[in-house]
């Protein structure tokens, strides 16, 4: 490829080959980490910027690893960088630790990081990788964000409870109550809310790519 | 740029896999000492945090996080006893206990003062249903507070029960199985004081 086209990798990171509404990649955190707005969006970026690391340490050493020992190589750096986000968030970053702590190292089991890897880090320069890590990353947050603020105000009647605690006191208005708690339906914060509020957002996103008059992209027809 | 040795030999690879193994190894290494200190008082912070929940600060001028005792419980567990000393003296311990919910275990942390009076109770973890079982919990109501002062003739001990098994303690709607496992948590806390009063409150 002679230039990146970096509104590609921005359109298709965010919307049109989105990791979790296109690509179908990352179901366990989607299904685990979405029981509010604010533990999607948590998860989300902490995988953005795994993804991001992730992405430009193998385009970058892009042309040392052989074929025959890419997938050892890409889980050793992935899991390298998850362990370094975890390792410097509970030292300096604690308040935030506190609540992102348990989401960490279920970023290793996320298959998208490593999707991205095989299919576009492996392949490109440095700059494009770093991009697609981050808009991959980017579009996975506002995939789980999401379903998330769906699930929690289905379930609990708050949306983006406890975002204060993740992004500091001065995001205290973003907490809102939409219903009374007693009129949630407990089963969107469990289990099978999470299966139910993620294919009704794979569907609906499709639903307007077919309005917008464009043809649906088929999980997996895009590599991987 | 691209090596120009040969790639087809499995040496080649076991070599390259071997210099990212060591090279990330060393990455991580150097991660772990470089925060070693800083995680190790976060940690030290927190356990005071919490044990501050259930031993207040006025019956204690030690750390009671560095002042600990292991004992074994009636099923075999090894059980962490937090002391808080005023003047050598112990005041109060503080401790976990264990009961089961309606999903699987929940923890305890329970401080217990030197006559064998609740100081506090706090879950420190459960997978009780949310909106249901988590009422346990001090974000969610003070369900947990009314715990403390009780002892273990007060209320007398066929009282130690939710409403429903005609005991003092009130049960959740649609809830009964956590608090009574609850309940009978906090009461096997107080008959393990009991149990080991003298080795839990002597000076050493």
């Amino acid at each position: 490829m002679a230039t990146a086209n970096y509104n590609r990798i921005i359109r298709d990171g965010l919307w049109d080959n989105n990791g979790v509404l296109v690509m179908l990649l990352g179901m366990c955190p989607t299904m685990a980490m979405t029981t509010s707005a604010t533990n999607g969006l948590g998860m989300g970026l902490a995988t953005a910027v795994v993804m991001a690391a992730s992405n430009l340490m193998v385009a970058a050493f892009r042309n040392y690893i052989t074929q025959e020992v890419r997938i050892p190589v890409y889980i050793l750096i992935v899991a390298a960088n998850v362990t370094f986000v975890d390792l410097t968030m509970n030292a300096w970053m604690h308040e935030l630790y506190k609540v992102l702590g348990l989401f960490i190292p279920l970023i290793v089991s996320n298959c998208l990081p490593l999707a991205r890897l095989e299919s576009f880090a492996s392949k490109e320069p440095v700059m494009p990788a770093l991009m697609d890590g981050i808009f991959m990353g980017l579009g996975f947050t506002l995939a789980l964000t999401l379903i998330g603020a769906i699930r929690e105000i289905t379930g609990s009647g708050t949306l983006f409870a406890d975002a204060s605690l993740l992004l500091g006191p001065a995001f205290t208005f973003m907490e809102l109550r939409i219903m009374p708690a007693d009129m949630g339906v407990l089963m969107m914060i469990l289990p099978p809310g999470g299966f139910l509020v993620t294919g009704l957002v794979v569907v609906g996103k499709r639903l307007l790519d077919l309005r917008a008059g464009k043809s649906i992209q088929m999980a997996g027809a895009h590599s991987v | 740029m691209t090596l120009h040795f040969n790639k087809e030999s499995t040496y080649t690879h076991a070599i390259i896999l071997g210099i990212f193994c060591l090279g990330f190894g060393v990455f991580l290494a150097l991660t772990e000492w470089i925060t070693h200190d800083s995680v190790l008082a976060r940690a030290m912070e927190d356990r005071q945090n919490s044990l501050s929940q259930v031993m207040p600060a006025e019956i204690h001028d030690n750390n009671p996080v560095l002042d600990t005792l292991t004992i074994q419980d009636g099923e075999g567990r090894d059980i962490t006893v937090y002391r808080a000393r005023k003047a050598g003296l112990v005041t109060g311990v503080a401790y976990e206990t264990f009961g089961s919910g309606y999903a699987g275990q929940m923890k305890y942390m329970i401080g217990v003062d030197a006559n064998g009076y609740l100081l506090g109770v706090r879950v420190l973890s459960h997978k009780e249903t949310p909106g249901l079982g988590d009422k346990i919990e001090i974000k969610k109501g003070d369900w947990i507070l009314q715990f403390t002062g009780l002892s273990i003739g007060n209320p007398p001990i066929e009282k130690w029960k939710v409403k429903k098994d005609g005991g003092q303690f009130d049960q959740f709607t649609g809830a009964t199985i956590t608090p009574r496992g609850a309940v009978k948590a906090i009461l096997n806390g107080l008959q393990f004081f009991d149990a080991h009063r003298a080795q839990l409150l002597e000076v050493n």
